[in-house]
């Protein structure tokens, strides 16, 4: 039984992150349920329209986006897996040095290659 | 007592996995996807991967999720109705890989016990360890995710960016 104690407490200092996500779940379903108890009904059916004023919606709001967005998307993706490789290299920088820097100097360098790239083919501009 | 941690993630995941495939409506089988990264990184966190955690949140729910969502709203898929003629060969693989899964299983029921792991209380960080690693066995292969990364990202302008030819202003 040592190996269960031992992960209870190791998983017990993930207890304050269990706590956050109570926290979150907790304020999400419970401002609706406050609202929905306390609101007022008064349910008629121009209210119940979608827009009690203005024009009716005349067609589907799904349409197809611009191919354009999948750009920053992509764009994203690529420098958060970048700032993923910066946390373990910062945690132990101490220990490697100046061959660690020189290398992530190297994996960034090769980064703002990108970056410049992207900047010049203009796809970091909305037009 | 440690099995209800895995069992509870476990659950979630084949649960959500299944409601990806099944649900109608891409953007609640996205959704459900979300749910199941959250999951995963839970399951990796009792599996004392931390650092593989975290990269699953801020990495797969974070950035990937985003990159489906985009193409599930740029292709504008309503509901999706074909895939019902995948049936026999979809049954044949599922067939195959129940197999597959039920013979490691018994083949791990009569195998030796895994090694114990490391203390993970008292022992060096996992990050700590990765970037030990990293930095130095596996250098190479880091450099060369940096470069593959770049062929992604000039991928991904030169399919998306259609007046590529034409100069900036």
């Amino acid at each position: 039984m040592a190996g269960s104690e031992l992960l209870l407490e190791y998983l017990s200092r993930y207890f304050p992150i269990l706590v956050f996500v109570f926290v979150a779940l907790a304020f999400g379903a419970g401002t609706l349920l406050i609202s929905y108890f306390v609101q007022p009904k008064y349910p008629e059916p121009e209210k119940l329209s979608t827009y009690e004023c203005g024009s009716e919606p005349f067609s589907d709001a799904r349409m197809p986006f611009p191919v354009r967005y999948y750009i920053f998307a992509m764009l994203f993706v690529i420098f958060d897996v970048e700032v993923i490789f910066l946390y373990p290299w910062a945690i132990v920088f101490n220990k490697i040095g100046l061959i660690g820097l020189i290398e992530m100097l190297i994996f960034i360098g090769l980064f703002l290659v990108a970056y410049v790239y992207a900047w010049r083919k203009g796809a970091l501009e909305w037009d | 007592m440690d099995h209800i941690f895995f069992f509870y993630f476990a659950a979630v995941i084949a649960a959500t996995s299944l409601l990806v495939v099944a649900l109608r409506n891409p953007v609640y089988s996205a959704l459900s996807l979300l749910i199941m990264f959250f999951h995963v990184a839970g399951l990796y966190v009792t599996l004392h991967a931390e650092f593989l955690a975290a990269v699953q949140i801020v990495v797969y729910a974070g950035a990937i999720l985003v990159l489906y969502l985009f193409v599930v709203m740029l292709l504008s898929i309503k509901s999706e109705e074909r895939y019902h003629s995948q049936l026999p060969v979809a049954g044949l693989l599922g067939v195959m890989l129940c197999t597959e899964v039920i013979l490691l299983f018994i083949q791990s029921r009569t195998g030796a016990a895994a090694p114990a792991a490391a203390d993970p209380i008292a022992g060096p960080g996992n990050t700590e360890m990765i970037g030990e690693a990293l930095y130095s066995t596996y250098l190479f292969p880091f450099e060369v995710a940096s470069l593959i990364l770049l062929v992604a990202m000039i991928g991904a302008i030169i399919l998306a960016k259609k007046d590529i030819n034409e100069p900036v202003q």
